[in-house]
C-alpha cells in the first residue's frame, strides 16, 4: 500500500497548490474525473482476491474522501479569496452625494391655517369658505358698516368698477362677509372659523394689498364673552406653545360687535430680543367681540333668543411671531430661498394631539 | 388724541402719574399710543450754584469754576464772560447729552485744568440762540431742582387712540370722564353757564335749507365780539398747543383749536368786518368755489353744506372755513359759529373733498349736540379773556334737537352676555359717572337708563353691558370652557376642502415647493393668458402692475420663475393652491392647483443627467393631484386642445368628455418671452372643484383583494406606426386583445430616427397577462400575442416591427 500514501500525498499537495479555481477543478479531474488517478485504481479492485479487494478498496474510499474533502476545503479558501478581491475592486466613494429625491416645502401660511384649523377643529368648529369679491351688503352693510362710516374709509377698500345697477363689487377686506353668508344659510348653532385671503389697498414695511385673515363665529343661546376669552386664551397657548401665556383682552370697537375686545398676548423684547411669554410687554393680535345684535338681524337670526361671539386675526402675523419671520413682504415674494428656509417638509398634518 | 397731564387736570382732579394714566385708558378701551415726556431728555439738567469763579492760570478768556451740585462739589472750565462767584446756573455733568450742539459731554482738562461738565446756555439747551454767556438763575432757585421744572416742561404728553365710536372723547373732558368713571380721580365740571350779552348782535344767523336737508344742520349758534384784540395767545395756551403738535396762530384762532381739543367742539371765527350781509347755512350750488384756510381752493357740489353771506361762500359746513372771511391780527369785530351738522355729510364731504380737518374728524364721529349751546358760552368767556372787548346776546338758527333716548335694561345681562355678574349698585355707580341717567326699571332686575347727549355710540343692552365691562376691567370677567357639542371633534373640513390639503402634499412630494402670490396681477400680464372682462379690473389698484383680478394663476407662477431666475436660481419648481376669477359673482372663482416647472429637472447630480422641464413633467403633476384627490385617472381621456398659453404642439388636456379636470404642456414659446423667462418651462393647472366627488356607498370599504395562484406572463411587442398615432391608442387596442387576461400594457420604448422610416416611429409595449385558474400553455399565449398584434395593426395601421 506504499504507493497508496505516495498517491494521497501528491494529491493533496497538488489540491493544496492550485492557485485557483481552474487549477484546482483540474486536480479534481485528475484525481476524482472518470480518467483520474484514484477512480483509474478503484476500476482495478474487480481483479483483486476478495479479502484483499476489500483492504484496498476500504483504503481507497478513504483516499477518495480525503481528497474530496481537500478539493472542498481549497474550493472554499479560493472562492473566499476571490470575493474578498473582488469586494475591494467592487469599493465605491461612499462620499459621493445620494441620488436626490428632496420634497418641497409647505408655504407657512398653509401651515399656520393647518395648525389654526387643528386647534379649533377640536373645540367643535368646522372651516367655513366664502368668495373674494363680495357686494356691500356683505362686506359692510350687513356687519353694521354703513356707508360714510369712519370705519367703513379706514378699510382701504379695492372697488371694482360700477355696474350698470350702480352698485359696486369689493374686494373683501375682511374674511367676516363668511359670518353673513354662513349665517344667512344656516341657524344656530353655528360654530365655523373663515381662513382666507382679504384685500386692502395699502402698501407699506407692514402691509400687504392682500393678506390671510382667520374669523371665527359661534352663534348660540348661552356663549357669553367668558367664552370668548376661554376659547382665545386656549387658542393662543396652543398655538404659541407657551402653557403660561399671559393673554390680555382689552376694550376696543369693531362696528359688529358688542362689547369688542381687542386681544394682547404678553412679550419681552429683553436685551433687544423678542420673545413670546410672560414678559413686561403685550403684542396686540386680534380682535374679537359679542356679535352685535343687529348683524344677527340682518341675518334673519332673532337677536332676542340668540347670541355669540366672533373674532378675526391676521395669519401672517401670527405666522410671523411663532416662526420668526420678519418682513410681511416677503410671504409673497416667491423667493425660492425664502420658501426653502421657511417652508415645512410635507412630512405630518398638523394636528394637536400630536403637538403642534 | 394728544393732551398733556396737566391739561388732563384741568378736567380730573388726580394724583395719578402719566404712566398709570396710561394703562388704565388702555384697560377701558381708549389705547395708550404713547407717553412723550419733555422733560426726560433735559434730565441732568438741574439748577447748581457757582461757589467760586476764578480766572483760568493759563488762559485769559477761561475760568475755573467749583460748582455746587445736588452731587457735591465739582470743578468746571468755564468760557463764558458772565461766570461769577455765588451766581446760580444750569450744570449738566460729564456724560450728559446736550440738545443745542448734539453732543455728549466727557470729562476733560483744558489747560492744565481738569473740567467735569458744564454750565449751559440757552443755545446749548436748545433753547434759543442766545449764546452770549451762560444761563442766569434768579438767585432764590434750588439747588439741584430739574432745569426742565423750572421751563415748565416737566408735563407728559399722552397720545391715545380714539375708535371711532367715541367722538366723545375727542375733548379732554371726556377723556377725564371716563378716568373718573373708571376710578382714576373726580371729574372737574366746566363752566358752561350763559355769559350776559351787553348788545344785540347786527349779524344774525340763517339757515335756507330745501325741505328734506334740514337735518344737514339742523342748528347753529354764535354771537358777534366788538373791540377785540387779536394779538398772541398767552403762553400756558401756547405751550398746550405747542405740546400736542399744533402751532400758535393768532389768540382768536388758538382759542378755536384749544376748545376742539379741550371739549371736543370745533368752532370758527369770521372776521365780522369781512362778511358781507348774514351769514347763511344753504347747499352749495354745483360748481362754487371756495379758497379754505389751508390756502386751496375747492370746489364744491350741491350736496354739500357751506356758510354762504352775500359775497360768496366763507366756510364748508363742518370741514373748514374760508380764508376770506377769516381772523387776523387786525381783526377786531368778530363772528363766532358753532353749529350742528349731519355727520354723514360732513364724512361725505370731506372725503370727497380730501379734507382732513380736526373738525371734520370730530363731526363725522358724532358731536354733542347740546355742545352748540355750552360752545358760544365757553368761546366768549375766552375770547372775553383772551382779546378783550365785548360780547354780543347769543344769535341762532334752527332748534337744537331734543333727543332724549332711554334703554330698557336688564342688569343680568353683564352675566349672560358679558360672562361677569355686576352688582346693581356698581353698574349703577358706573353708568352714573359716565353721564347716563339711571333710575328704576319697569321691574326688577331692570334699569331705565337714560343715554347722555354726548353718546350716540349707545344704542341698545349689549353697548351698557360694554360701558359696565370695561369700566370694571374686562380682566375681571373669568375664563370659561366652549362647551363641547359631542364627546370627540367631528370632521373640521369638507371633502372639497381636504382635496386642498392631499393635492399640496401630492405636489410637494414631488419636489414642487408652494407659493402664495397676490390675486391680482397686470392687465398685460393677464392679456397672455386670456385677459380678464372690464368687470373684474380694479379701480384703485395699488399700482399698474397689479390692476386686474387674476384670470389663471400661471402667470404669477411665471413672473415668479423669471424673478428667481434672475436671482440666479434658474431651475425653480412652484406651484399655488389658490382661487382665479371669471366673473365679479359669488360663484365666478374657481380653485385652481397650478404649477410651473422652469429650467431643468432637480439639481445637477454625478449620476444623473439634468433635461429640462418638460410636458410630461407637468403630465406627471397634473396626474399626481388627480389621483391625490381622488379623481378617476384611469378613466380620463387626453387631447391635444390645451388654451393658447400652452406649447401647441406639446400640451394636452385631462378630461372626462367635456369636463376639462386639467390642463398641462409645456408654455407658449411667445408666453415664455413675455414673462422673461430664458429656459422652457412646463405648466399644469388643475381644475380641483371639477373633480367629481366620489359617491362613497360603502364608507371607506375597499374591494377585495383578489391573489392569483398562477405567475403573471410578460411580452414585449415593438410596431412600427405613423409619427401621428398616439400611444395611448396603441394601448387601448393592446388591452382591447382580451380583457379578462391582459391586465396591464406599458409602453417601454419610444423611438424614432435612424433605422426606423421617416415619418414613422417605434412604440414597444410590455403586455401583462394574469391567467387566474390555470397555467396558461404556449400555444394559449401564442393566440392572445397574435390577437395583441392583430388589434394594434388594426387600431393604427401599423406593423410589427421585425
Amino acid at each position: 500500500m506504499e504507493h497508496l500514501d505516495s498517491l494521497r500525498s501528491d494529491l493533496l499537495d497538488q489540491v493544496s497548490g492550485a492557485a485557483d479555481l481552474a487549477a484546482l477543478e483540474a486536480v479534481r479531474v485528475g484525481a476524482l474525473g472518470k480518467k483520474g488517478r484514484v477512480t483509474q485504481l478503484m476500476k482495478t479492485l474487480g481483479g483483486l482476491a476478495p479479502d484483499e479487494r476489500k483492504a484496498t478498496g476500504q483504503a481507497l474510499n478513504a483516499l477518495r474522501d480525503e481528497v474530496a474533502g481537500a478539493l472542498d476545503g481549497r474550493k472554499t479558501a479560493l472562492e473566499d479569496a476571490a470575493l474578498e478581491a473582488s469586494l475591494v475592486n467592487d469599493r465605491i466613494d461612499v462620499t459621493l452625494p445620494a441620488r436626490p429625491a428632496e420634497p418641497g416645502r409647505i408655504h407657512p401660511i398653509s401651515q399656520t391655517i393647518e395648525e389654526i384649523v387643528a386647534i379649533f377643529g377640536e373645540m367643535g368648529f368646522t372651516v367655513a369658505e366664502g368668495p373674494h369679491i363680495e357686494d356691500d351688503f356683505h362686506n359692510f352693510e350687513a356687519l353694521n358698516i354703513p356707508a360714510e362710516h369712519p370705519a367703513r374709509q379706514e378699510q382701504d377698500t379695492f372697488y371694482l368698477p360700477e355696474r350698470p345697477d350702480g352698485t359696486r363689487q369689493v374686494l373683501r377686506t375682511h374674511t367676516s362677509p363668511v359670518q353673513i353668508r354662513t349665517m344667512q344659510a344656516t341657524q344656530p348653532p353655528i360654530r365655523i372659523i373663515v381662513p382666507g385671503r382679504t384685500f386692502r389697498a395699502d402698501y407699506d414695511a407692514t402691509h400687504t394689498p392682500m393678506f390671510h385673515q382667520v374669523e371665527g363665529l359661534v352663534v348660540d343661546e348661552s356663549t357669553h364673552m367668558g367664552h370668548l376669552k376661554g376659547t382665545l386664551i386656549e387658542f393662543c397657548r396652543a398655538y404659541f406653545g407657551v402653557d403660561d401665556l399671559p393673554v390680555r383682552f382689552r376694550p376696543s370697537y369693531f362696528p359688529f360687535t358688542e362689547p369688542s375686545a381687542e386681544v394682547d398676548i404678553g412679550c419681552t423684547r429683553e436685551g433687544g430680543e423678542f420673545k413670546i411669554g410672560a414678559g413686561d410687554d403685550w403684542l396686540e393680535i386680534l380682535g374679537s367681540g359679542m356679535v352685535h345684535p343687529k348683524v344677527l338681524e340682518n341675518c334673519g337670526i332673532d337677536s332676542t333668543r340668540y347670541q355669540g361671539y366672533a373674532f378675526g386675526m391676521g395669519i401672517e402675523r401670527i405666522a410671523m411671531l411663532k416662526y420668526g419671520i420678519g418682513d410681511l413682504r416677503t410671504f409673497f415674494d416667491s423667493d425660492l430661498r425664502w420658501l426653502k428656509h421657511y417652508g415645512f417638509v410635507p412630512l405630518e398634518a398638523p394636528s394637536l394631539v400630536r403637538g403642534l | 388724541m394728544k393732551f398733556t397731564v396737566n391739561w388732563l387736570k384741568d378736567h380730573l382732579e388726580t394724583e395719578a402719574t402719566a404712566e398709570e394714566i396710561g394703562e388704565r385708558l388702555t384697560m377701558i378701551g381708549l389705547e395708550l399710543e404713547g407717553i412723550e415726556d419733555p422733560a426726560a431728555k433735559l434730565a441732568p439738567f438741574t439748577v447748581a450754584r457757582v461757589k467760586e469763579a476764578k480766572r483760568h492760570p493759563d488762559a485769559d478768556r477761561l475760568s475755573v469754576c467749583i460748582v455746587e451740585t445736588n452731587r457735591g462739589e465739582v470743578q468746571v472750565v468755564c468760557g463764558a464772560p458772565n461766570a461769577k462767584t455765588g451766581m446760580m446756573g444750569v450744570f449738566a455733568p460729564a456724560g450728559s447729552y446736550v440738545p443745542g450742539t448734539d453732543h455728549t459731554l466727557k470729562k476733560g482738562v483744558i489747560r492744565g485744568q481738569e473740567s467735569n461738565g458744564m454750565l449751559v446756555s440757552e443755545r446749548e439747551m436748545g433753547l434759543s440762540d442766545e449764546h452770549e454767556g451762560i444761563i442766569e438763575l434768579p438767585a432764590d432757585a434750588e439747588i439741584g431742582t430739574p432745569f426742565a421744572t423750572l421751563l415748565g416742561l416737566d408735563d407728559p404728553m399722552i397720545e391715545i387712540a380714539i375708535t371711532p365710536n367715541r367722538g366723545d372723547c375727542l375733548g379732554v373732558h371726556g377723556v377725564a370722564r371716563d378716568l373718573a368713571a373708571a376710578g382714576l380721580g373726580r371729574v372737574k365740571p366746566f363752566d358752561r353757564s350763559p355769559l350776559a350779552g351787553s348788545f344785540e348782535s347786527e349779524i344774525k344767523w340763517r339757515r335756507d335749507l330745501p325741505d328734506g336737508l334740514a337735518a344737514a344742520c339742523p342748528y347753529v349758534a354764535g354771537r358777534t365780539f366788538r373791540n377785540v384784540i387779536n394779538g398772541p395767545s398767552p403762553k400756558w395756551l401756547q405751550d398746550r398747543l405747542k405740546a400736542i403738535g399744533l402751532r400758535p396762530i393768532s389768540a382768536l384762532v388758538d382759542i378755536t383749536n384749544y376748545v376742539t381739543y379741550d371739549l371736543g367742539r370745533p368752532l370758527h371765527v369770521f372776521d365780522a368786518d369781512k362778511l358781507n350781509g348774514d351769514p347763511t347755512m344753504r347747499m352749495a350750488r354745483d360748481g362754487e368755489e371756495i379758497l379754505a384756510l389751508d390756502g386751496k381752493t375747492y370746489q364744491l357740489d350741491s350736496e354739500m353744506v357751506v356758510i354762504a353771506d352775500e359775497a360768496g361762500i366763507q366756510g364748508i359746513g363742518g370741514v373748514m372755513g374760508g380764508e376770506l372771511s377769516g381772523c387776523t391780527a387786525e381783526t377786531t369785530n368778530v363772528f363766532l359759529e358753532v353749529a350742528l351738522f349731519d355727520p354723514v355729510r360732513v364724512a361725505a364731504t370731506g372725503r370727497r373733498l380730501g379734507i382732513h380737518s380736526d373738525a371734520r374728524y370730530r363731526f363725522e364721529r358724532g358731536l354733542d349736540p347740546v355742545s352748540a349751546q355750552w360752545g358760544v358760552e365757553v368761546a366768549a368767556r375766552l375770547v372775553e379773556e383772551l382779546c378783550g372787548g365785548e360780547a354780543s346776546e347769543v344769535v341762532s338758527a334752527g332748534t337744537l334737537p331734543e333727543e332724549s333716548r332711554a334703554i330698557d335694561y336688564r342688569i343680568a345681562r353683564t352675566a349672560s352676555l358679558g360672562g361677569l355678574e355686576v352688582a346693581e349698585a356698581k353698574q349703577s355707580e358706573i353708568l352714573e359717572t359716565l353721564g347716563f341717567g339711571v333710575a328704576a326699571g319697569s321691574e326688577a332686575g331692570r334699569l331705565q337708563v337714560q343715554v347722555p347727549s354726548w353718546r350716540p355710540d349707545i344704542e341698545g343692552e349689549a353697548c351698557l353691558v360694554e360701558e359696565v365691562l370695561r369700566i370694571t376691567g374686562y380682566d375681571a370677567i373669568p375664563q370659561a370652557d366652549l362647551p363641547r357639542e359631542s364627546a370627540l371633534p367631528h370632521a373640521v373640513l369638507t371633502p372639497r376642502q381636504r382635496h386642498v390639503t392631499a393635492a399640496r402634499a401630492a405636489l410637494a412630494w414631488r419636489g414642487l415647493d408652494e407659493t402664495v402670490t397676490y390675486s391680482f396681477l397686470s392687465d398685460s400680464l393677464a392679456q397672455l393668458f386670456g385677459g380678464v372682462p372690464d368687470a373684474l379690473r380694479l379701480v384703485n389698484p395699488i399700482s399698474a402692475d397689479l390692476d386686474v383680478m387674476r384670470p389663471a394663476i400661471l402667470p404669477n407662477l411665471g413672473a415668479a420663475a423669471a424673478r428667481n431666475s434672475d436671482r440666479g436660481l434658474g431651475d425653480s419648481a412652484l406651484f399655488e393652491i389658490g382661487p382665479q376669477y371669471r366673473d365679479d359673482t359669488p360663484t365666478g372663482q374657481d380653485l385652481v392647483a397650478a404649477v410651473v416647472r422652469a429650467g431643468e429637472i432637480g439639481p445637477r447630480h454625478w449620476d444623473r443627467a439634468q433635461r429640462p422641464a418638460d410636458a410630461y413633467d407637468a403630465k406627471g403633476d397634473a396626474l399626481a393631484v388627480l389621483a391625490a384627490v381622488g379623481a378617476p385617472v384611469d378613466k380620463l381621456q387626453i387631447t391635444d386642445d390645451a388654451p393658447a398659453w400652452f406649447h401647441p404642439g406639446r400640451s394636452g388636456v385631462l378630461r372626462l368628455g367635456p369636463n376639462v379636470l386639467a390642463n398641462f404642456g409645456e408654455l407658449h414659446p411667445r408666453v415664455l418671452r413675455a414673462l422673461d423667462l430664458r429656459a422652457t418651462a412646463a405648466a399644469a393647472e388643475i381644475f380641483l372643484e371639477r373633480v367629481p366627488l366620489s359617491k362613497a356607498k360603502g364608507g371607506r370599504r375597499k374591494p377585495a383583494l383578489e391573489l392569483s395562484a398562477f405567475q403573471p406572463v410578460e411580452r414585449d411587442f415593438a410596431f412600427l406606426v405613423d409619427q401621428e398615432v398616439a400611444a395611448e391608442s396603441l394601448v387601448r387596442a393592446a388591452k382591447s386583445a382580451d380583457k379578462q387576461l391582459i391586465t396591464a400594457v406599458s409602453v417601454f420604448d419610444h423611438y424614432a430616427g435612424k433605422g426606423v422610416d421617416p415619418g414613422k416611429k417605434s412604440l414597444a409595449i410590455a403586455v401583462t397577462l394574469q391567467p387566474r385558474d390555470k397555467t396558461l400553455t404556449d400555444p394559449e399565449i401564442e393566440a392572445v400575442a397574435s390577437t395583441v398584434v392583430a388589434q394594434v395593426i388594426k387600431a393604427t395601421g401599423g406593423s410589427l416591427r421585425g
